[in-house]
């Protein structure tokens, strides 16, 4: 673990992400300005900070309502105004990106960052940055798995020779600045399904599992055939980092942070997906066994140890800013989870 | 309430027949209904490649999207070697798994052979449920026998169509007013 920079006798990382989408509140109509958002993702990671958080992250999507499609300058940006969280992408689009200059761009920021900065790499779940960037989506599977492994390569040599598909080949290429401690923390981006997760099991790569809605149990088992698949190619699971990502919202009581944070994923994914969130299964989010953590700050940290203990997870990263939720509510949910949710996490994960 | 009346082929005009008497039987008894007809045979729809449906462009864009829109759809639909048509498929292959999540949808069948009925109960049925359609459980069936240079003649074919448009609003505005109750008791 502690090549990903993980302690795991501090216990569960508690941290934030964001797909830097840039919605209407629903309860207004209104959608603040792009320069606005992004002044607000960096505010939002210095209160992380504050607070206690371990991590942030910054995702990029190329399409209609997203303001973060540069999302290594966004998190530059948060290197310089941050002192001691980590900072990352979630995710990055390999695919569609050349892995000499992300590892150049992440490098720096981890230098300017001191010793921060991760990588989450992804292939997208939506398609039109592939028209836009100029690659065929039929290479979607190959683009993805040429470029991660590229990506890892530059990672693990400093001196890297390399001859692919999709991009020039590389000779006795130095691809530099090398980061503060020789590496960077690489992450695969999974999908929630055991299809997707295998495929960070055989490379042996830390696993970033984003998820919707459903039960811990269906999570489980992407998990357990993550580490399988993990250990039948050679690699000891136990030394490799589990992170969970999904909707999060808190509040006084279950049924506010259910109240409150509904209108924005249902309108948000009516925007950005085509399809609302249906209201009977987010009312099944109130209940312990399900993955998404939404409810007063004491059951939200009863769903978090339950899926640790469920998962043993190393990471859990909450996505709490979906769909126009107000700068203030937004810190509210901080300081919930600094005064109260954070601290019972610790207390409970942590090994003494 | 939106009702999409989908024609499902670009073949032959027996379906076409059909679905253009269902608007009519529509417009008779619900001048209220927001009713949108589409006949595949009058647009460009490509084939699915996997998208999201709102990442398409120009017809194919506006079908997936009509349709994704609506309250209620009245599917028609030919069979051609025992099967739907392809054109219907591809629609179903536009959309999300989840596309008729609280929408209801109703199918009128046009067939050459009676060897045909129950295609639609083995075929289409199992599509539509796998997409959350609340479904209209009984279709009409409709022969190549019961039509007349582009009219239907039989009476009883009628009758069920005006039938199954009742059944189909009904069991859409019953659906919709349980599911609001339901939805206003969760309380967020």
């Amino acid at each position: 673990m502690e090549k990903y920079r993980i302690d795991p006798s501090k216990g569960l990382e508690f941290g934030l992400y964001t797909l830097g989408d840039h919605l209407p509140d629903p309860s207004t109509g209104e959608r603040i300005s792009a320069q606005q958002r992004l002044h607000e993702i960096i505010e939002l990671a210095k209160l992380a900070e504050e607070a206690g958080l371990d991590f942030f992250s910054v995702g990029e999507s190329h399409q209609e309502y997203f303001a973060t499609q540069a999302h290594s300058v966004v998190l530059s940006a948060i290197a310089q105004a941050t002192d001691k969280i980590k900072i990352a992408s979630s995710s990055t689009i390999i695919s569609t990106l050349d892995p000499v200059r992300v590892y150049e761009d992440f490098a720096t920021i981890d230098l300017i960052s001191k010793g921060r900065a991760e990588i989450v790499a992804g292939r997208a779940s939506r398609v039109g940055l592939y028209d836009l960037l100029g690659y065929d989506l039929r290479d979607y599977e190959e683009l993805y798995e040429e470029k991660f492994d590229l990506l890892r390569k530059i990672n693990e040599e400093e001196v890297v020779n390399w001859n692919g598909e999709f991009r020039a080949p590389l000779k006795n290429a130095r691809v530099l600045p090398r980061p503060q401690n020789g590496s960077l923390p690489i992450w695969r981006a999974v999908g929630g399904t055991p299809a997707s997760a295998i495929k960070a099991g055989y490379a042996g790569v830390p696993m970033f599992m984003a998820h919707l809605g459903g039960p811990v149990s269906a999570f489980k088992r992407t998990i357990d055939a993550y580490r399988e698949a993990a250990q039948q190619s050679g690699f000891d699971p136990s030394e490799l980092p589990v992170s969970t990502a999904g909707f999060f919202y808190t509040a006084e009581t279950t049924q506010q942070a259910l109240k409150e944070y509904y209108p924005h994923i249902n309108e948000g994914m009516k925007k950005t997906n085509g399809q609302g969130f249906p209201k009977q299964g987010f009312a099944q989010a109130a209940d312990t066994r399900s993955i998404i953590n939404v409810g007063s700050p004491q059951q939200i940290i009863e769903k978090i140890l339950y899926q640790h203990e469920q998962f043993g997870h190393q990471r859990y990263i909450a996505q709490m800013d979906f769909g126009g939720v107000s700068f203030d509510q937004l810190k509210q949910n901080i300081e919930l989870i600094g005064k109260d949710i954070l601290p019972a996490i610790k207390k409970y994960t942590a090994k003494n | 309430m939106k009702i999409v009346v989908l024609s499902g082929s670009k073949v032959g005009s027996k379906t076409k027949t059909a679905m253009d008497y269902t608007v009519k039987a529509i417009h008779d008894k619900y001048p209220d209904a927001d009713v949108t007809t589409i006949d595949l045979a009058e647009y460009d729809v490509q084939f699915s490649d996997g998208r999201n449906y709102l990442e398409y462009e120009g017809d194919t864009k506006y079908v997936a999207k009509t349709i994704m829109e609506t309250d209620a759809i009245m599917i028609g639909t030919p069979i051609f070697q025992a099967s739907i048509p392809a054109t219907l498929k591809n629609i179903f292959d536009l959309l999300p798994v989840n596309a008729f999540r609280n929408k209801v949808v109703s199918m009128i069948v046009t067939a050459g052979s009676p060897k045909h009925f129950l295609i639609a109960e083995q075929q289409l049925k199992p599509i539509l449920t796998y997409m959350k359609a609340q479904i209209v459980g009984t279709y009409v069936f409709i022969e190549e026998k019961d039509f007349y240079r582009k009219e239907i003649t039989n009476d009883d074919v009628l009758f069920r169509i005006d039938r199954l448009v009742e059944d189909t609003v009904k069991l859409t505005e019953t659906f919709t007013k349980i599911r609001e109750a339901k939805e206003a008791a969760y309380n967020f």
